[in-house]
């Protein structure tokens, strides 16, 4: 709680605030013993807030926590520790029946369109669960409304009884918005809405949700990794690493001016489509692996791979601060000059053993079977979906 | 590249690698899968080819067709590929296998699935050495703990006789590149080697492949749905679309001055770090086609914003040939060249006027 | 590892226990009065009763089962007041009146039959099973494969008494191909031996590799479209090489598991096929003693079974972290 001081990230007249959110998922041993061998800290100490009719972007490296905020976010985990407000409301110790009139305010759209629909049900089904779940009866029926919402995403009303498996990703995408603005909710959490989906309908699934907040000016969090797609529709972006908020800023202070050394190397990994761009671009190079969640570095948990450590960072935790106005950084020696044209090599990170599982050989076979017998669509229902239970 | 001209007469080829007409075709329950329809392309040694395409548009069937991967019991294979003198299409089975890892080798999308999760990185590395080498055990051993010196995994003689469940996702991938390499081969393909991996990692991997490609002088076919990993590492580029190759040449002409209309609207509708692209995307309309009811003229009929501006029902029933527009720089549509060369730089001036209208670009 | 032994073992001695227990609560609700039993047909109620004392068969059930778990850990003595009482020792699997042997003595008597029927068929439909079904698997959808999974699916559904008494039938009787069957130990004649196993090692062997053939047959399907297969082929390994060592092995832990278990389970006795070709067996004296509601015997042979298949789930699991590295302990 200490970084809360007066500058903080987390804003008074918010759609949601989150502040020091913990969420840690205990950790058993691979083989046959199953000991508990720690926690992965996956979501460790954020805070932040989203405005009204703002987009704030997650990016960050995989398994750096920015789905697990998302969910927690939305509660479809329960945080660890730290507290959560959705319109003014703590929701952190809701229970899930206490959640579901809540659901009307935020909702989620999920990365994969093809196991997030349930397969059984008809695409009218489906986007109309929310109104039947909440029970909330449009004018001129569930029917109408749901034609209306297919209308607007950009599909066919007249394919209202047809299945998902009838439908390309882009589309089925599409039936993952509809559902998810059915209520025009305040928030919605988009976990990776596009990056399953191919380039070229990448920009269409883009250009709708840009369309949407302009028409009915919901808040989005944006969990994504492709870092261009997260600029093109972010106002604000927050980097996480290893379950920390890095660097949380305005977005083209962001990208241009970037302070953080670990925004500069993910920005500078970032390909262009230019031939010939790399020369007149900052170059980065990362060594080694992101440590494990389970121990994170003393100090700044980015040291083993920053290329500006020094000994304060092994030792210092960095708080998350106002560096400039609205410019968050958790950094003690931040990078304000672009190496145009420089090659920097990162130091050599120890490598990271990838000995323990989330899940046992065992568990994961029941997951798959009861994928495949269809239980994992449960998510279908918007007063308990996603429930954390499929672990990417 | 001046492959097309002498493509039909010629049963050999001096190219390092020339594919001709590679056609794969797949029968299935639901139709006849037209994967791969008549592609073709040239390599010189050392160099790098990068195919681009969507998912399903044939990128991985073509490479394991010049991997020699699809068994004929399963598929149709036809056309010519020929590398270093020889056709890889008419080879029998055992002269392909005596090629496949020590004249040319391959790197997969996800490298966790692709190693023997049984077998230690050890085993996997010295069964690599010794199925085309006679050494013993522990020669191949010490070859393959040099080998992982070399892609950039420190102490090897340590993890070498880990498990790839062990590694991290760069990791692994190291170790692919390693066993893909061990054996010096002139040519790798690598299928979508960084799809799986961060950018981070990414810009590792790809530092990592150019700088052994300088030491062994490897030619490389890549294989990507990223323009930006073409534009960084490839000196050619051949984009795919529905099974067919639709533009071919150098990446500097490509990029510059797209002839094609699919790839005009690839480059055009993906947001960029290094500029503004304006308020909104300007997607590609559609869906990609089927392949195995492809449209009967151009594969890119159905999305494509240009077809007005040629005659009559051209575009829908006539299927355009892959024809040269500038030196080495190939293209498939009917739209005569200087209006597909006005239309790019009408587009890409719209993308660069957006780009100087907000103005606040880092590059 | 120790600790996670001895907590496994200790696991398998309460299960045994409870199914001891079970077996002697069924005894105690069976309408046959054991000590009826003991006397011919001049019986009075006199004799039965003293013969159910001398049997211990008027204590109370609980009391006669507690007997029995004492004897199991330090030995028994049975018919103490008698002149000449039996010492049973640990571990006391019981003392049969009927037979007036010790169960631990019959059950050692009748284990070789049962041992080498066993292991013989076992070894049979295994390598049968799982080359037919590698065979099917590499000639997927075309006839082979369709011959090949119509055949198994028969011998998956024929019973095993059918097909033993067809072979009986045929091959002994009416053809006369081989001599009736009657068990030797390979030790006195091999000839013998052989010419009876034979046909009982054919018949399990039909009826246990069908399943065998079908679930290598779906596992190497499975394998054979993974990646990893994929980059064996393109390192150049011969096609050979590519089936047993890559695909065969990653497909190895369901056959191992369901292997293992087959086997033990057979080691308890295979009732139907012993009775069918006389076998003096496990399962043969199992039958015989249930008819003479012989309760030690039944107990005795029950918890044997029952070891083999705990013991064989025991080794299946500590196999697991040979087979496949990624459940290694650490
Ligand atoms: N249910 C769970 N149980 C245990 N650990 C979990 C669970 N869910 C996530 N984790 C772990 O928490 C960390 C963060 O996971 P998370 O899914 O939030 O990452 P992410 O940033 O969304 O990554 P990606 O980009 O791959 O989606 C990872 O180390 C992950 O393995
Ligand atoms: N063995 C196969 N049998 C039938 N169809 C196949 C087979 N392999 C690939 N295909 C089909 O060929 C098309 C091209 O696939 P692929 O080359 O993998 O695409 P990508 O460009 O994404 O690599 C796809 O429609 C795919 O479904
Ligand atoms: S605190 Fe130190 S280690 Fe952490 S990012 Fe800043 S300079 Fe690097
Ligand atoms: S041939 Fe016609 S449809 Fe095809 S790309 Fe050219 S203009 Fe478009
Ligand atoms: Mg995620
Ligand atoms: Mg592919």
């Amino acid at each position: 709680m200490t970084q809360l001081n007066e500058a903080s990230p987390v804003q008074d007249d918010a759609v949601l605030r989150v502040t020091d959110l913990r969420t840690w998922f205990p950790v058993k041993s691979r083989g046959l013993l199953r000991r508990k061998i720690g926690d992965v800290k996956a979501v460790d100490g954020i805070s932040l807030s989203v405005a009204p009719g703002e987009t704030l972007g997650l990016v960050g490296e995989s398994g750096c926590g920015k789905s697990t905020a998302g969910r927690t976010m939305l509660k479809l985990i329960d945080p660890t520790s730290g507290s959560v407000e959705l319109n003014g409301r703590d929701i952190t110790h809701l229970s899930r029946k206490e959640m579901v009139p809540l659901r009307r305010e935020a909702q989620m759209i999920f990365q994969d369109p093809y196991n997030s629909l349930n397969p059984r049900h008809t695409v009218g089904t489906i986007i109309g669960t929310p109104f039947r779940v909440q029970g909330v009866d449009p004018a001129g029926g569930v029917k109408a409304a749901v034609q209306q919402l297919m209308e607007r995403v950009g599909l066919n009303p007249e394919h209202y009884n047809r299945y998902p498996n009838e439908f390309s990703g882009g589309q089925r995408q599409r039936i993952g918005v509809a559902r998810a603005i059915a209520l025009q909710p305040k928030l919605i959490v988009c976990d990776e809405p596009v990056s399953a989906l191919d380039v070229s309908i990448q920009a269409q699934v883009v250009n709708l949700l840009a369309d949407l907040q302009d028409e009915f000016g919901m808040s989005y969090i944006l969990v994504a990794h492709d870092l261009s797609v997260v600029r093109h529709i972010s106002d604000r972006v927050a980097v996480m690493y290893l379950g920390h908020i890095m660097e949380l800023a305005p977005r083209s202070d962001l990208y241009e001016r970037p302070l953080h050394p670990y925004t500069h190397a993910l920005l500078s990994s970032v390909p262009v489509p230019e031939p010939g761009a790399a020369a007149k671009r900052e170059r980065i190079l990362l060594q080694g692996d992101l440590p494990s969640p389970i121990n994170p570095p003393s100090g700044c948990v980015f040291n083993t791979r920053c290329w500006k450590v020094q000994e304060q960072c092994r030792v210092d935790v960095p708080l998350l601060r106002e560096y400039q106005p609205g410019h968050f950084l958790a950094c003690h020696f931040p990078e304000e000059k672009l190496h145009i044209g420089e090659t920097i090599v990162g130091p050599q990170a120890p490598l990271v053993d990838n000995d323990y599982s989330l899940q046992s050989p065992e568990e994961r076979a029941e997951e798959a079977a009861r994928a495949r017998r269809g239980e994992a669509w449960e998510r279908d229902e918007p007063g308990d979906f996603g429930l954390g239970s499929k672990i990417q | 590249m001046t492959l097309i001209d002498g493509a039909l007469q010629g049963t050999s080829s001096d190219s390092f690698l020339e594919v001709r007409d590679l056609l794969v075709h797949f029968p299935t329950e639901d139709g006849l899968v037209h994967a791969v329809d008549r592609v073709s392309f040239s390599l010189e040694p050392g160099k790098t080819i990068a195919i681009v395409g969507e998912s399903g548009s044939g990128k991985s069937v073509t490479a394991q067709a010049l991997m020699g991967l699809i068994t004929r019991r399963t598929a149709t294979v036809e056309g010519q590929v020929f590398f270093e003198g020889h056709d890889i299409v008419s080879m029998d089975d055992e002269e392909l296998r005596r090629l496949r890892g020590k004249k040319m080798a391959m790197i997969f999308q996800d490298p966790l699935s692709s190693l023997h999760p049984f077998y230690s990185i050890a085993r996997q590395l010295v069964e690599a050495v010794r199925v085309h080498q006679k050494v013993s055990k522990s020669e191949a051993r010490d070859q393959a703990i040099a080998m992982l010196h070399k892609v950039g995994i420190p102490s090897p003689e340590r993890r070498i006789d880990d498990y790839p469940h062990q590694l991290s996702g760069g990791m692994r991938q190291r170790v692919m590149i390693a066993m893909a390499l061990i054996n010096s081969p002139d040519l790798l393909i690598a299928d979508e080697p960084t799809t799986a991996l961060d950018v981070t990692v990414q810009a590792q991997i790809l530092e990592l492949l150019t700088s052994l490609q300088e030491e062994f002088q490897t030619a490389i076919i890549l294989i990507t749905h990223d323009l930006g990993v073409v534009a960084e590492v490839a000196d050619d580029v051949l984009v795919m679309y529905g099974g067919r190759a639709v533009e071919y040449g150098p990446v500097d002409e490509v990029f510059h001055s797209p002839e094609m209309p699919y790839t005009l609207g690839l480059l055009a509708s993906v947001p960029r770090i290094d500029r503004e692209l304006g308020e909104r995307l300007d997607p590609i309309p559609g869906n990609p086609p089927s392949l195995i009811t492809l449209p009967k003229g151009c594969v890119f009929f159905p999305r494509c914003t240009y077809s007005h501006e040629v005659d009559g029902q051209t575009c829908a029933t006539v299927r355009p040939e892959l024809e040269s527009t500038s030196a080495g720089h190939l293209v498939r549509c009917h739209l005569p060249a200087d209006v597909r060369r006005a239309n790019a730089v009408a587009k890409l001036a719209l993308i660069a006027a957006s780009h100087t209208k907000s103005g606040d670009a880092p590059s | 590892m120790a600790v996670y032994l001895f907590k496994r073992l200790i696991r398998v001695v309460v299960l045994l226990l409870l199914i001891s227990l079970v077996v002697f609560m069924l005894f105690s609700v069976l309408p046959t009065d054991p000590a009826r039993l003991t006397c011919g047909k001049a019986c009075t109620p006199a004799i039965i009763e003293a013969n159910r004392h001398r049997l211990g068969l008027d204590m109370p059930y609980i009391q006669q089962y507690w007997l029995f778990v004492r004897g199991l850990f330090v030995g028994r003595t049975y018919f103490a007041e008698s002149p000449s009482p039996i010492e049973c020792g640990a571990p006391c699997l019981g003392y049969s009146f009927k037979r007036g042997e010790e169960v631990s003595t019959l059950i050692k008597e009748n284990f070789p039959p049962t041992f080498w029927l066993a292991i013989g068929a076992f070894i049979l439909w295994m390598v049968i099973g799982v080359f037919t079904g590698i065979y099917a698997a590499l000639r997927r959808s075309k006839w082979q494969d369709k011959a090949v999974s119509g055949i198994a699916l028969v011998g998956y559904a024929l019973p095993t008494f059918f097909v033993g008494l067809v072979f009986l039938f045929f091959i002994v009787l009416k053809w006369g191909l081989l001599p009736y069957p009657s068990y030797v130990s390979p030790f006195v004649n091999l000839t013998q031996f052989l010419q009876t196993m034979i046909l009982p090692w054919i018949t399990l062997a039909i009826v246990s590799a069908a399943f065998y053939v079908r679930l290598t047959r779906t596992q190497m399907l499975e394998t054979l479209g993974s990646d990893f297969i994929r980059t064996a082929r393109a390192k150049g390994v011969k096609e050979r090489v590519v089936l047993m060592r890559h695909a065969l092995r990653a497909g190895l832990t369901p056959i191992v598991t369901a292997a293992g278990l087959d086997l033990a389970g057979l080691l308890g006795g295979a009732i139907i096929t012993e009775a069918v070709f006389t076998l003096p067996g496990l399962g043969s004296l199992a039958i015989s003693s249930v008819n003479d509601a012989d309760l030690p015997v039944v107990v005795g042979i029950t918890l044997v079974a029952a070891f083999f298949i705990v013991m064989a789930n025991l080794i299946v699991d500590l196999l697991y972290p040979v087979i496949d590295p990624r459940v290694r302990l650490t």
